[in-house]
């Protein structure tokens, strides 16, 4: 399945603004799409039996420094034997009292659940509508997300010295 | 937890439990015998290994990815390099005695995991001996690993662009009598544990997990085969020399209850062992023909001085004998460092569907249903 066809169907089905830029250099070309559109994209690209994505491989939590955060979804399809790779650009939210937020995909794929989940633990990403947001390998109580460039370890851990 | 019922009561499973393999708790909300829900709790052997992936080189990265899976870390370090390789491109120029040396390790080390997970699952169950002769057998393949890399589990054998070491002299004879040996002890094995009749009974038709449902908690390998689907990435991907070699990919046929169901599972990785040993005697044949050893024979002649891929993002994804592992990169082109790498555990996304599956089940069922899984806390935690 060729990336222009997917292409197609997307902006037939919900308008120009739901992709917002493709990447075609490298190996595996991306399609960047607009952060209010992913779960109408993904249940698109999964119930559309042209495309069959119906399994999710992975969900990353990317930090590309200034440039803010990116959630990167990489699906495959069963049937056609394809990979499609979707991004997610958000904006540089760094507070303690807010994170960037995106809609979760849980809906379409359950395996996102836990992807999801890591994602937030460790990267501080909040999915939205998610059934059970909690951290996942990290302790309940950890403070910060230590994927992130800008994370800094603590001192102490419940006054434990750990360094 | 604030809604338990009258009848209803609380355990957890584990961090220190065998059934567990490894530190995981399971919270289970029982009624008696019957376990209403189970949440897993994990991320006791967390290590963060995306954390130091971005702190270090390629290829000392090798030894995090050993430790990832460490019961098949051959298959673990294949995949990283894999994709190193191809975001390099010079995975066209791999001398072909090199890659049938990866894959014959790589199989070496899948009957390795396999039998753990046949053997654990035997004592999981109660059944003993299975796991003594397992272990007795596993036991060859880890010094035949152990000679080849000098490490007995975690190898950093498979480097970027090549190998550790070649093969040592005669190693192509001692597996060829290995598999000699091996072959008929499969046959026992048959005997003892699959067509046991109280093995039988205690898995068949327990924690049949439908294909869909499967596909949609995203499992793969041996989870997904037992569910009836023919999927199998070393086929669908056509890497390394896999597409040269002759194989068949087992699956689920629900001959004892359900498809799908935990003795499915266990029966497709008793025939992946069977599939492992055809890989291998075709490795040997090839290794020993055509792809002799020669004296000016370089493993380490196409390892790049400096691996510094440029500015892209991929996602290389391999058989591992869990399941899909998969690794995405994300480089800069300047540095040989990168600057996010992610794994994709498949125990982790197995080990997702065992909410689902352990619904109004038994307690010695759910035993069963996370035996068959055949998890590693190493990887599922990472």
């Amino acid at each position: 399945m060729e990336l222009t066809v997917i292409k197609d169907i997307l902006l037939s089905k919900f308008g120009q603004e739901c992709i917002v830029d493709e990447e075609l250099q490298g190996l595996q070309p991306a399609l960047i799409i607009h952060e209010d559109y992913i779960v109408r994209v993904c249940t698109e690209l999964k119930e559309n039996k042209e495309t069959w994505f119906d399994f999710l491989s992975c969900i990353s939590g990317v930090d590309y420094g200034e440039e803010g955060f990116g959630v990167v979804y990489h699906l495959a399809s069963i049937p056609y034997k394809t990979q499609l790779t979707l991004k997610v650009k958000l904006a540089n939210i760094r507070e303690e009292s807010q994170l960037p937020k995106i809609e979760s995909v849980s809906s379409v794929w359950r395996t996102a659940e836990w992807h999801e989940r890591e994602t937030y633990d460790l990267m501080g990403i909040f999915f939205d509508k998610h059934p059970d947001l909690r951290r996942i390998l990290l302790p309940d109580d950890w403070q910060g997300y230590p994927l992130r460039k800008d994370y800094k370890d603590a001192e102490l851990y419940h006054g434990i010295p750990i360094k | 937890m604030a809604n338990l019922g009258p009848e209803e009561m609380v355990i957890n499973i584990g961090p220190q439990h065998p059934s567990t393999h490894g530190v995981l708790r399971l919270e289970i909300i029982s009624d008696g015998e019957i376990v209403k829900e189970v949440v897993p709790h994990m991320g006791y052997l967390h290590r963060c290994f995306e954390k130091h992936a971005e702190s270090m080189n390629y290829g000392k990265t090798i030894p995090f990815t050993d430790r990832m899976d460490y019961l098949a870390s051959m298959n673990n370090s294949h995949a990283f390099v894999m994709g190193v390789e191809r975001m390099l491109g010079i995975d066209k120029q791999i001398p072909k005695r090199i890659e049938y040396i990866r894959v014959l390790v790589c199989e070496l080390n899948r009957i390795a995991s396999h039998l753990i997970a046949i053997g654990t699952y035997g004592i999981d169950i109660g059944a003993f001996t299975p796991f003594m002769w397992c272990f007795r057998d596993r036991e060859h393949i880890m010094n035949m690993l152990e000679w080849a890399s000098g490490s007995r589990m975690l190898y950093n054998y498979i480097w970027v662009g090549g190998l550790f070491y070649d093969l040592p002299v005669g190693f192509e004879e001692r597996c060829k009598e290995f598999i000699d040996y091996f072959k008929p002890k499969l046959v026992e094995l048959d005997e003892l544990l699959t067509n046991n009749q109280i093995f039988i009974s205690r898995t068949a038709n327990v924690g049949v997990l439908p294909l869909e449902v499967a596909i949609n908690y995203g499992c793969s390998g041996p989870m997904l085969r037992a569910s009836g689907l023919k999927w199998d990435l070393r086929r669908v991907d056509e890497y390394s020399a896999y597409p040269e070699i002759e194989f068949d990919i087992p699956i689920g046929k629900g001959e004892m209850g359900a498809k799908g169901d935990c003795w499915d599972r266990y029966k497709v990785r008793v025939d992946e062992i069977v599939e492992s040993v055809k890989i291998i005697e075709q490795c040997l044949e090839r290794l020993q023909k055509e792809l002799k050893r020669t004296p000016d024979f370089d493993p380490r002649g196409f390892v790049p001085k400096k691996v510094s891929p440029k500015a892209q993002d991929y996602y290389i994804r391999a058989e591992n004998p869990k399941g899909e592992l998969g690794f995405y990169f994300i480089t800069d082109g300047r540095s040989d460092i990168p600057k996010r790498v992610k794994a994709r555990a498949p125990s982790f996304n197995n080990l997702s569907v065992l909410p689902e599956l352990s619904k109004n089940i038994l307690i010695a069922d759910l035993i069963a249903i996370l035996g068959s899984i055949d998890i590693v806390l190493g990887e599922v935690d990472r």
